[in-house]
């Protein structure tokens, strides 16, 4: 650190009175981390301002050609702090670092950089990873915390994949959605409130399926658009133009990936980096049970959801980072690295044919691992069409949504060959 | 037109199409399966009115119920308004060849602002233009425009070319760059035109095809294709068709709408064609609600008053015909305009002009000062001359003018003179934006605009006309909108989208004229002054450049800074008038001014030439005068400028001797070994080529090299490009694969490297995911890696037992379980090490070599900062070269970094390259003597993060930055100037 931007560290006795903004990513598994951290001695809020000002303040105050993802997030972050809700003497911000090689975890110095331009260089800012990067006194989680957390994580992808499977055929318009929200709230309760057991939790996810499963739904069969990309513009709307708003309008059916994916890529890429490099061994060991402790929650899921529900589970981890083989190596691990080909290629084997691949303007590693995968992809899988589309500041809704028009255009084309054309 | 068009339903129905595109509506009505009415036209951006328009005219055909189906992307709207069926335009162009040439196995169509390919044979695929979108007929029209000939003319012209320069294609703004200079250098036009359609075919085959071959039967489609016989030539050319395998049908610019029609043949739904009118006229009365920015001016009174305002900032007038004297003279020859400025001894103005150069700014001064001469009679002599801007060499040397000025230098003077204090200026002019900062009455920092942000006056201009209006009228409508649309401030071509989607909206011209103004002012702001309040310009601010004159942008700029300006009434005029005033201050007895009596005999030929006095190969331009004098431009070192007296000092250029290295390590090429084994010569690989050379020679292979990049290594690999926003020097490493498969090599090398070198003192050594991972790609997607091995594992060169671990499995792998012992290998890596250090000492020595010459020379020391492939000559085009012509000793980053204790700084310090030039920076801060400059490839991302950094360590230190922003472009002008001004700067001030 040089004097030029100070740290402000978030203390022990910060964590007490000071709220913790932060920003939008995916809003149901966000809601439910939020409350659990509120109830384990935190003040923790999520932020909803939203709007084309806050791209305007992230333009203002980011420099222009960085990631839009840093350019929405910064932006959202002042707009917050502006907005006069907030002490600002009692305010603090929370932004993720994964150490990785690409820019993103540059966005926490982008963030003071941009604190300090805006005359906020008081206000702390958390850096939440899991590599031992920054620490914060004042922010530390513990064990069982963590593991609400990764309950929060797979509950909160449960829904998203219940919600996308029903949203697009429910009877009554908007049904799907007020049960993800109730749930939302009542997974937010049950995990902030004391212990709650293994035996608890899948019980619970018997409960969401039957609940869903009771959702009134039409039989027709829907083209089904998968979306991968770079994490932010993949999940948040504010990132993509309501990219899966869009897509559901267009009468498709949306598949996204879930975030435990990536919580198990950037474990994974540990356990890589000791079989390629022979680095850091003894992480490696921590990794391994990780690893497959997280996976075997993640295929107890599944099972569940086979057994009692007649909606397609999501696919194990353990066999998704098989399916690069032969496109890419697993030692490509900037950004979302393989597991974005493996995204693209899991849902290819699903039978998942239209992908919308969603990365920021001049997003490096999206070069390779998206757009460069493309070709041995389609090239290998006939009748798979891939658009990658480009986020930031600059591009427009109707470019955008052209091309993914064009895409969805030739699925119908190849579904009802005398409907051609129809959009 | 007379083709037969199979419908289904012919009898019973009139069928329509209808394709509204960016720029045009085209409208089919079809009856018996002929095309019955046809029409092609601008809408201007009113496209309901247009559609409307046109649907009234068909009334005459529509004796039966009308099927109708809309296409284009200004179409989606109104479709879906009118609940008129809709065809995406790609579809609409499929239903066309499918029914009319069936055997087809490519389309290409170019639109106004889209650019697409259609594969039909061996798996159906289209490509469309995505955000960066150089080479689409709006592209065209901005070239045209640009060259002031019509797009006809700009055709006719194109096909006397002799030959083609390289004009950047991927980016519309890039190649204005490059063809600006090229016109002012005086290339003819003949050529210029070509060049710009082999720019256009470049991009659709590089960016678009994107690794997938062209071939078979091609169908050429859109209106451009249709209307220029050059572009056709060029494709053809390009692609090596035979003449049965082009197609340019004469439905071309039709193909969407006949498309459309055909779709909407199979459509159930059928109009009355009052109906029909009915329901498209209620769709153009309503207008949505969109977002829009206030107005300019609340009332007229706010108008007056800041009219009034400005009124005040004039330089004093004298009449020409009224005067005896001296007099002075200032010329600034921009990119797009020639100004002319006399003035008196008491600093007031004899004469003025300002116009567009057309193209020839040569020809403009020569009348100009024919003029003049006349003017001046015998009562006024003119005692100096001097000429600034992109044009200033050429006019220099053709005319005798006594002196040049660097541009900066020329507007600074030119805005002290209306503001003694002044802290601020800007210039916005026809391709540029300059802003310069003063502190203590120097230079102290200078932006410039670059391609992302590009929004200049020309912009505006060509906007206009390509709505029907001239610039001043639209201007003018602007002030008074009510509603101005919010356009961003990204690029002209998202700009062009943003105004697309305000007109779906219903903005009319007004919103349309003031929105545009208000994006300029923001993108000067915030993209290229990158201020984040008004507070950091200062209070004494000079606006300045001939868009200024627009009270448009005036009036945007002063409301977002939210304070007042001074805008000089010359504001066109500055750089001209600061050039007068320096020559003036200058004394001369005489001027060397070319005189009336050899004006009167002058003449000018330009003509192209390629010198050959080093491998950079730099296309040159001849200009002959009618004394015989020469002028050449277009040459990167002063070996092609024809002047041996000029022919270099031998100051110290450690980009060159690195580039010596190389050339010695290539030519050292053990030829007996077992296989060959060949290195991309490219990225990453220009800092490990000793490394692993020395490695798989001590293993027994012969190490072949790919070399130098160059154009044409370029555009060998560029079909296999997937992504067309990656740098530069990665989209080099598709023709270096190409160069080694050519070589036939046994298998090529290039290892995934996450970890770069660990220097230490750092957050962590990561390579950028591009050094790291291009491999992947290449192999995806080059399809010579067919012919070859291609070796890219993952390895770790941090840990030498780790490396001789997986070297070792990767050699027995695929070269045999006998070929070498691990103990080999063991030794061979050892080799590796020696090599590498034994290279970086080397560049260590002659960097400290280099400092201890500048110092005892007294000669400035530039740091010429980026990563190790930027001293390849088509990555660095030769900048190096250009600093040492100017007398700065060049040193590379890699041999400064480790001349200071490790840098401190605020962000994530996790990249190894760009480490070293964090430190560079702490370097220079340290040493007066010492300038940085920061190379950057343009869509480098982690560079957005690392120019931020270095500037705010150089500007702690109170040194200046600058940074050059490298692509496909060749031309140097730019680049010149910024070198100038910053020497400039150091000069005046420091």
């Amino acid at each position: 650190m040089s004097q030029r931007v100070k740290r402000v560290v978030f203390t022990k006795e910060m964590k007490k009175e000071y709220t913790i903004l932060v920003p939008t990513m995916l809003p149901m598994h966000f809601e439910i981390i939020c409350r659990i951290l509120n109830k384990n001695g935190y003040k923790a809020e999520i932020l909803k301002n939203s709007g084309d000002h806050i791209k305007k303040l992230g333009l203002q105050y980011v420099h222009n050609d960085t990631c839009y993802p840093a350019l929405i997030v910064i932006g959202q972050f002042l707009d917050a702090l502006n907005s006069g809700k907030y002490d600002l003497k009692k305010v603090a911000l929370l932004i993720t670092q994964t150490g990785g090689g690409c820019r993103a975890s540059n966005y926490l110095s982008l963030l003071r950089k941009a604190l300090a331009k805006a005359g906020y260089d008081y206000i702390p800012v958390i850096s939440l990873n899991f590599v031992g990067m920054e620490d914060s006194p004042g922010f530390k989680l513990t064990l069982p915390l963590l593991q609400k957390m990764l309950y929060a994580v797979i509950f909160g992808d449960l829904l998203m994949l219940l919600l996308n499977q029903c949203r697009s055929y429910e009877k009554v318009a908007g049904e799907s959605r007020k049960k993800a929200d109730i749930w939302t709230e009542r997974l937010a309760k049950m995990l902030s409130e004391g212990f709650v057991s293994y035996s608890e939790v899948k019980k619970t996810y018997v409960e969401i399926l039957k609940d869903f499963e009771s959702v009134e739904r039409t039989k027709e069969e829907k083209i089904r658009v998968g979306i991968v990309g770079e994490i932010f513009v993949k999940f948040s709307p504010l990132g993509n133009n309501n990219l899966e708003d869009f897509l559901v309008s267009e009468d498709v059916e949306v598949v996204m990936p879930g975030l435990l994916d990536f919580l198990l890529y950037c474990v994974y890429n540990t356990i890589v980096d000791t079989k390629l490099y022979g680095l850091h061994k003894l992480k490696a060991v921590g990794a391994s049970v990780l690893d497959k402790y997280i996976v075997g929650k993640q295929k107890d899921l599944i099972e569940i959801i086979k057994q009692n529900s007649s909606f397609r589970p999501m696919t194990a981890f353990d066999h998704t980072r098989t399916l690069t083989k032969g496109y890419i190596g697993l030692g490509a691990k900037m950004g979302e690295g393989w597991l974005l080909t493996a995204e693209m290629l899991e849902l290819v084997e699903q039978g998942v044919n239209n992908i919308v691949c969603a990365q920021p303007f001049g997003c490096l590693p999206n070069h390779i691992m998206g757009k460069g995968m493309m070709k041995p992809i389609k090239e290998r899988h006939e009748g798979v069409s891939i658009v990658a589309i480009d986020y930031d500041p600059g591009a427009t809704r109707i470019n955008q949504e052209n091309r993914i028009k064009l895409m969805l255009a030739n699925a119908k084309a190849a579904k009802s060959p005398a409907n051609v054309g129809a959009v | 037109m007379n083709i037969n068009i199979p419908l289904t339903n012919n009898k019973d129905y009139i069928v329509m199409g209808v394709d509204i595109g960016s720029t045009t509506a085209k409208i089919v009505v079809l009856k018996d399966n002929k095309i019955v009415y046809e029409t092609y036209e601008r809408h201007f951006s009113q496209v309901r009115q247009k559609t409307l328009e046109i649907l009234e005219r068909t009334k005459a055909f529509a004796d039966r119920p009308v099927k109708l189906a809309i296409s284009g992307s200004a179409g989606l709207g109104l479709a879906r308004e009118c609940g008129i069926p809709f065809v995406q335009e790609v579809f609409a162009t499929a239903e066309t060849v499918k029914a009319l040439e069936e055997d087809t196995s490519v389309v290409i169509e170019l639109g106004g602002e889209d650019a697409k390919v259609i594969f039909f044979k061996g798996g159906a695929d289209e490509r469309m233009n995505g955000s960066c979108a150089g080479g689409t007929g709006a592209f065209i029209d901005q070239m045209a425009t640009l060259m002031d000939l019509s797009v006809d003319e700009m055709d006719i012209l194109s096909l006397e070319a002799k030959k083609i320069y390289p004009v950047a294609s991927r980016c519309g703004v890039f190649a204005k760059s490059d063809i600006q200079p090229l016109l002012n250098q005086g290339a003819s036009k003949s050529d210029v035109a070509a060049s710009i359609y082999a720019a256009v075919v470049n991009q659709t085959i590089a960016g678009l095809a994107q690794g997938r071959k062209i071939e078979g039967k091609v169908m050429f489609l859109g209106g451009p294709l249709s209307f220029c016989k050059g572009l056709q030539i060029a494709f053809v050319d390009a692609l090596h068709l035979g003449e049965e395998n082009a197609i340019f049908p004469e439905y071309a610019k039709l193909a969407v709408s006949l498309g459309a029609a055909i779709y909407a043949d199979k459509e159930n739904k059928a109009y009355d064609i009052d109906e029909l009118i009915k329901i498209v006229r209620d769709a153009a009365n309503v207008k949505s609600p969109r977002a829009s920015l206030p107005p300019l001016f609340e009332n007229q009174e706010e108008y007056d008053e800041f009219v009034k305002r400005h009124a005040k900032a004039y330089a004093g007038f004298c009449d020409i015909s009224k005067y005896t004297g001296d007099a002075y003279l200032g010329v600034d020859c921009g990119s797009t305009t020639t100004k002319l400025v006399l003035i008196n001894s008491n600093n007031e103005i004899l004469y003025e002009y300002y116009d567009s150069n057309k193209g020839n700014p040569v020809e403009i001064v020569k009348n100009q000062l024919v003029k003049i001469y006349s003017l001046c009679e015998n009562r006024i002599s003119i005692k100096g001359s001097a000429v600034t801007g992109y044009g200033e060499e050429l006019i220099k040397h053709a005319f005798d003018f006594d002196t040049g000025i660097v541009e900066t230098m020329a507007h600074y003077r030119a805005a002290s003179f209306f503001d003694p204090d002044v802290n601020f200026i800007l210039d916005i002019g026809g391709q540029d934006i300059k802003c310069f900062k003063i502190r203590n009455h120097a230079i102290d920092s200078i932006m410039l605009n670059e391609a992302c942000s590009s929004g200049c006056g020309s912009f505006i201009e060509t906007f206009a006309k390509s709505m029907g209006y001239e610039i001043a009228e639209f201007a003018n409508k602007g002030l008074f909108a009510k509603a101005p649309v919010d356009l961003g401030s990204r690029c002209t071509v998202f700009m062009n989208s943003s105004v697309k989607e305000a007109q779906k909206d219903g903005a009319g011209v007004e919103d349309i004229s003031a929105g545009l103004s208000m994006s300029i002012v923001k993108n000067a702001i915030y993209k290229v002054i990158r201020a984040n309040s008004a507070s950091e310009l200062g209070q004494n601010i000079v606006v300045q450049g001939g868009t200024f004159y627009n009270n448009a942008v005036l009036r945007a700029f002063e409301k977002e800074l939210g304070h007042n300006v001074t805008r000089p009434k010359i504001a066109g005029l500055m750089g001209a008038f600061g050039a007068a005033l320096y020559v003036k201050e200058m004394g001369l007895s005489k001027s060397s001014l070319i005189s009336e009596i050899d004006l009167a005999s002058f003449s000018h030929t330009a003509k192209a030439a390629t010198c050959k006095g080093c491998t950079n190969n730099c296309r040159l331009t001849i200009n002959t005068f009618g004394n015989g004098k020469r002028y050449i431009s277009g040459n990167k070192c002063e070996k092609g400028s024809g002047e041996t007296s000029l022919v270099s000092k031998d100051l110290p250029n450690l980009h060159e001797f690195k580039r010596e290295m190389f050339e010695a390590l290539m030519a050292n090429e053990k030829k007996d070994g077992k296989l060959k084994i060949g290195l991309p010569l490219g990225l990453g690989m220009y800092e490990l080529a000793p490394f692993w050379k020395a490695i798989f020679e001590e293993l027994g292979f012969t190490v072949v090299i790919s070399g130098f990049g160059s154009r044409k290594l370029y555009s060998k690999g560029q079909y296999s490009i997937p992504s067309d926003t990656a740098c530069y020097p990665a989209k080099l490493m598709h023709g270096h694969i190409e160069t080694l498969v050519e070589k036939q090599v046994d298998a090529i090398f290039y290892p995934c490297l996450t970890y770069n070198f660990d220097e230490k003192d750092t957050d962590n050594h990561y390579n950028c995911p591009v050094v790291a991972y291009y491999s992947e790609l290449l192999y995806s997607n080059s399809d010579c890696m067919k012919k070859t091995k291609f070796l890219y594992p993952y390895l770790n060169i941090n840990n030498p037992k780790e490396l001789t671990v997986e070297l070792d499995m990767l050699i027995k792998e695929n070269f045999g379980k006998d070929f070498c012992t691990q103990k080999d290998v063991r030794r061979a890596v050892s080799a590796g090490y020696s090599a590498y250090n034994e290279w970086m000492a080397k560049i260590y020595a002659e960097g400290k070599r280099a400092i201890e010459y500048a110092r005892q020379n007294c000669k400035k020391i530039m740091i010429l900062a980026g990563r190790p492939y930027h001293i390849d000559p088509e990555i660095g085009h030769g900048i190096d070269k250009l600093a040492s012509q100017l007398g700065f000793v060049v040193v590379s980053e890699d041999s400064v970094s480790m001349l200071t204790e490790p840098c401190s700084v605020d962000v994530l310090n996790q990249w190894t390259y760009h480490s070293r030039i964090y430190n560079c920076a702490k370097y220079a801060v340290l040493h007066p003597d010492t300038q940085l400059v920061q190379l950057v490839s343009f869509g480098c991302g982690l560079d957005a993060i690392t120019t931020d950094e270095t500037r705010a360590i150089l500007e702690e230190g109170k040194k200046l930055y600058t940074q050059i922003k490298i692509d496909e472009i060749t031309n140097l002008g730019a680049v010149k100037i910024r070198l100038l001004s910053l020497l400039g700067a150091i000069e005046s001030g420091r």
